[in-house]
Formats: structure tokens, C-alpha cells, sequence
């Protein structure tokens, strides 16, 4: 059996990072994406924050081939006839050194496999993992209960090639580490599906739209009508001349309606809501696009390493929806770079079992990948609060279209439709308990 | 614009062989939702003249929001092989 040091399964952020650290530190590994290449099968929303990765790596981000910087941060809450923005542009998010560019990931993750090429590294495109050989444990496979299993390759076809220690960067379904028993299936109350349009317009209609000068972006997330009570929302990013516009629903929300709507149909709905639809106009639409993704927080973080392998990036659940800031691919990057620290002192030391590989999740714990979904551990039960997404856009909207009326009735004071408006739609006792709820995030 | 449009502009490598399989007689006996007819964001599933459900994995998108509904497990779903299926080039 052929054998390497580092077998990567799975060429995206997560996969590409850990591979770029081992191979420009001169260590054998070989990726294994089973796309045409690297992004081939990814979705975003899209957004990086560039913000936390920066310092990792920093010779990958000069040349990178992000899509706009994101300058302009709008909210907008939704119910059928209305729409009320809150928007900030703050220099701050921009720069030299800013928060966070919006992606197209056949155009990053390419870039990135390139830059591992470059290093030394293998990336092996068109080639899926069809399982994990393991040995010990309970079985011949391993299978099944293998928490006792060492990991000492992959099966790829007719092929086995061994590895000094595999790196399970396969995504949010986890499909080769839940049939080897490493972690469990995500369930539908710990995550979400998120779809898309790709719509296509000229670069300067989009910088008219959303009041950007060249180069710089919007991020739009729309919460209300447009999930149809479902916990989750609508999303805008700028891209360089397209737009990505699609819907994120909560699983378990979705799985559990009684009527029959179906899903795809509420980005048809959003795209023709009043307020949006003039976004969107004359924009081509060009790819259509769909992925699960995982939103259980901390709490649903699988155990990170074993005996001859880790988890990183989506596979090991390392995302998180905090309502305003949607966050994933800046934390695979930061796994991928602590797996391959974590690899490389384990390989030197000769020493490749669960022990030796520990300093991985300690790596995780001491950076913001881990200390941030640690900080927002209260989030995910949160978001199950269905008034998110029905009674307060509702409220907002209805608040700030009386406070800009003018009616044939009796004119009342601003103040006084204000504190009317305020105490009939804040002062119930499920929004006071809200109010305390919320300090959570 | 109807969802077949929309699968039209995304590039398919067509396999040969299904990548996802349904138990049929795990769906009719122990399934009473059928969520898959209404999850999936390519809407895919549909039930036949007999009342089977079918799929038509030729348009899948590859989220696997059908894979983790489905309660009764009457799901066998891998990834196509390696290069087939969707290729995203703009996602």
C-alpha cells in the first residue's frame, strides 16, 4: 500500500489550509477533492472575515481573488408589504487592512490549491474517499463503534493509500467520519439549509445600488417574512459583478410545517418582494446553488481528534450564525492552520495517536475559532425564538412606517406615536423575557 | 422562474449510476411526512403512479438537507463519484 505522511480529504478552505501549512513546512501531503477542482463543490453565503485570518498565512491574502470588500453593513427587517434598513458604512470595515471580502469559492479555493501546489503540496482533484481503513477497535473495519479505531488511511475506488494521519475536511455532513463512528450524523435542529441565486450585473450597477465606490461591497441580511416564520433569513453579498441572493431556513423548522410549501419557493417570493425585486432587476441570473450547513454551536462541536486523524473546518461543525455575523470560512482557515501546527509537532515526535495530536484542540481553544463559539454558546437555542423572525420585523416595520405617516386622522405627536407604538408592541411580557433572553448574544 | 430553469444553468457531470437510493419499502410502511417532497431546495422527490417516492438525483445539488430529514433513514446517499455531479463555478 502506497503511504504519505498527511492525507487531506477534501480540497476547500478547511482542507487547503491545513495542506498549505504542512507542505510549506516540507511535510508530504497529499488532498483528495472529489470536484473538477477545489470550490467545484462548495457553497457560501458569501462572506470571509479576513479580519482574524489575516495574521495566518499572511503571504495568501495580498494576491487573493476576493470579490469586493465589504464596506456597507445593512439589516433590513421584512414582513410582505414592508421593509425598514438599518445600514452602517464605517471606515473601519475598510482599509488596508479590511474586516471582510465577499468570495466566490471556485475562484478562492482554486487559488488556494494553487498556492499548496506551489508549496509542495498535492491536490488530487476528481478523486473521492469512499471510506476510512482503521484499525483496532470494535470489528474488522472499525466500523460502527470505532471510537477505539486508529485511522491509518483512505479507500478511494479500487485504491488504499495510508497516511500518517488523515485529516477529515469533508464538510458539514461528515459522511466518512459518522460511518467510521467518529462523530454522529448532524441532526435537523442543529442546522440549516442555505440556497441561492447568482445574478449577474455590470460592476457599476451594483456600486449605484448599494453606494459603494469601486472595489467595495454590501452584505445585506434580511430577517422576517422572507423565511415565512422559519427561524433563518434572506442574504445579499456584492461580488465583484454578480450578486448572491438566497435564503438560509432552520432544518428542523422546515422539516416540522404541516403545509406545503416547499422550499425553493421562498427565494422565488423574496426576489419579487417590493423592496427587493428593484435590486435585483435586470440581473441575470447564472448558477443556482444549495448546501446544509451546521448551526448547533459549540455544543454540537464533534470530539476534534483521534488516533491518526482530525476534524476541521465544517466537518467538525465549526460555524456560527449569530444573527448579524454568519461566520464558517474564517474559522476552517484558522483549524486548517492549527491542524497542520498540531500535524507537524506530532509527526517530528513521531507520535501520531490521539495523544499526539492533542495540541490541535488546545490550539482550537487558545485561538478565536473555539473562544468565540465558546462566547456565543447561548446563541443556537436563541435562534429557536420564532418572534425573531415573525413578531419583530412586524413590529419595527409597523413602528417606523406610523412614525412616517401622515394620515387624514387626528395628527398626533411624533413622541406620542413613538411611546404608543413602543408600548403596544415591546411591553408585552414574551418580549420583556426576549429582552433578558438576548443578552445571550 | 421555475426551479428546472434554475438547475438548467448550473453544469452537471452526468454518472452513470444513482448516488442516492431510496429504501421504498421503508418509505411507505414507516414514513407518514414525505418532508423530502418539500425540503429539498431542487425539488427532486416525487411520488409516482404507485405512490413510490422516486428521485431524480440527475439535478442533485449536493446539500444533503434530504439526507438529514429524512427520519426514517430510508435514505442510502453518497456523493456521486469523483467528477461527477454539480460543478459550481460561481458559488
Amino acid at each position: 500500500m502506497e503511504k504519505v505522511d498527511v492525507i487531506v480529504v477534501g480540497g476547500g478552505l478547511a482542507g487547503l489550509a491545513t495542506a498549505y501549512g504542512l507542505a510549506r513546512d516540507g511535510v508530504e501531503v497529499m488532498v483528495l477533492e472529489r470536484g473538477d477542482y477545489s470550490g467545484a463543490k462548495n457553497v457560501t453565503g458569501g462572506r470571509l472575515y479576513t479580519s482574524l485570518v489575516r495574521d495566518l498565512y499572511p503571504e495568501l491574502w495580498e494576491e487573493a481573488p476576493f470579490e469586493r470588500t465589504v464596506t456597507r453593513e445593512l439589516i433590513s427587517m421584512v414582513t410582505e408589504e414592508r421593509m425598514a434598513t438599518f445600514e452602517i458604512a464605517a471606515a473601519e470595515f475598510g482599509g488596508e487592512h479590511p474586516q471582510s471580502s465577499t468570495v466566490v469559492r471556485a475562484r478562492i479555493d482554486r487559488y488556494l490549491a494553487d498556492k499548496v501546489a506551489e508549496a509542495g503540496g498535492m491536490v488530487i482533484p476528481k478523486m473521492k474517499v469512499d471510506g476510512l481503513l482503521t484499525e483496532g477497535g470494535a470489528g474488522a473495519t472499525g466500523a460502527g463503534d470505532g471510537g477505539a479505531a486508529r485511522v491509518i488511511g483512505i479507500r478511494a475506488g479500487d485504491d488504499e493509500i495510508g497516511a500518517g494521519v488523515v485529516v477529515l475536511a469533508e464538510g458539514v455532513l461528515g459522511l466518512l467520519a459518522t460511518e467510521a463512528g467518529l462523530r454522529e450524523r448532524p441532526a435537523p435542529a442543529d442546522t440549516a439549509v442555505g440556497y441561492k441565486e447568482v445574478i449577474e450585473l455590470p460592476a457599476g450597477v451594483i456600486e449605484d445600488r448599494w453606494h459603494l465606490a469601486p472595489g467595495e461591497g454590501a452584505a445585506q441580511l434580511f430577517l422576517g417574512s422572507v423565511t415565512d416564520g422559519i427561524m433563518g433569513g434572506g442574504f445579499l453579498y456584492t461580488n465583484a459583478d454578480s450578486i448572491a441572493l438566497g435564503v438560509v431556513l432552520g432544518m428542523e423548522q422546515l422539516r416540522s410545517r404541516e403545509d406545503e410549501l416547499e422550499s425553493w419557493q421562498l427565494l422565488d417570493r423574496f426576489k419579487a418582494h417590493p423592496a427587493v425585486a428593484p435590486l435585483v432587476a435586470g440581473g441575470e441570473t447564472v448558477e443556482y446553488s444549495a448546501h446544509a450547513v451546521a448551526e448547533g454551536g459549540i455544543a454540537r462541536v464533534p470530539r476534534l481528534f483521534g488516533d491518526g486523524y482530525l476534524l476541521a473546518g465544517d466537518a467538525a461543525g465549526l460555524s456560527l450564525n449569530a444573527l448579524i455575523t454568519v461566520r464558517g470560512m474564517d474559522f476552517a482557515i484558522a483549524s486548517g492552520y492549527h491542524a497542520a501546527a498540531a500535524i507537524a509537532e506530532a509527526l517530528a515526535a513521531g507520535e501520531t495517536s490521539a495523544a499526539g495530536l492533542a495540541s490541535y484542540e488546545r490550539r482550537l481553544r487558545e485561538s478565536f475559532v473555539l473562544r468565540d463559539l465558546q462566547t456565543a454558546a447561548g446563541v443556537p437555542a436563541l435562534l429557536e425564538n420564532r418572534r425573531l423572525f415573525t413578531h419583530y420585523p412586524e413590529a419595527v416595520t409597523e413602528l417606523m412606517r406610523d412614525l412616517f405617516t401622515v394620515g387624514p386622522g387626528p395628527a398626533r405627536k411624533l413622541s406620542s406615536t413613538g411611546l404608543r407604538g413602543l408600548r403596544r408592541r415591546f411591553m408585552a411580557p414574551a418580549t420583556v423575557k426576549d429582552l433578558l433572553s438576548f443578552r445571550r448574544i | 422562474m421555475d426551479i428546472d430553469a434554475k438547475l438548467g444553468l448550473d453544469v452537471f457531470k452526468l454518472d452513470s449510476e444513482p448516488h442516492i437510493e431510496i429504501d421504498r419499502e421503508v418509505c411507505r410502511t414507516t414514513c407518514v411526512k414525505k418532508v423530502c417532497l418539500t425540503v429539498c431546495p431542487a425539488d427532486l422527490y416525487d411520488l409516482d403512479d404507485h405512490g413510490d417516492m422516486t428521485v431524480n438525483w440527475e439535478g442533485c445539488l449536493e446539500c444533503g438537507t434530504c439526507l438529514l430529514c429524512c427520519e426514517p433513514r430510508a435514505l442510502s446517499w453518497r456523493y456521486p463519484r469523483g467528477e461527477y455531479g454539480v460543478q459550481y463555478r460561481m458559488s
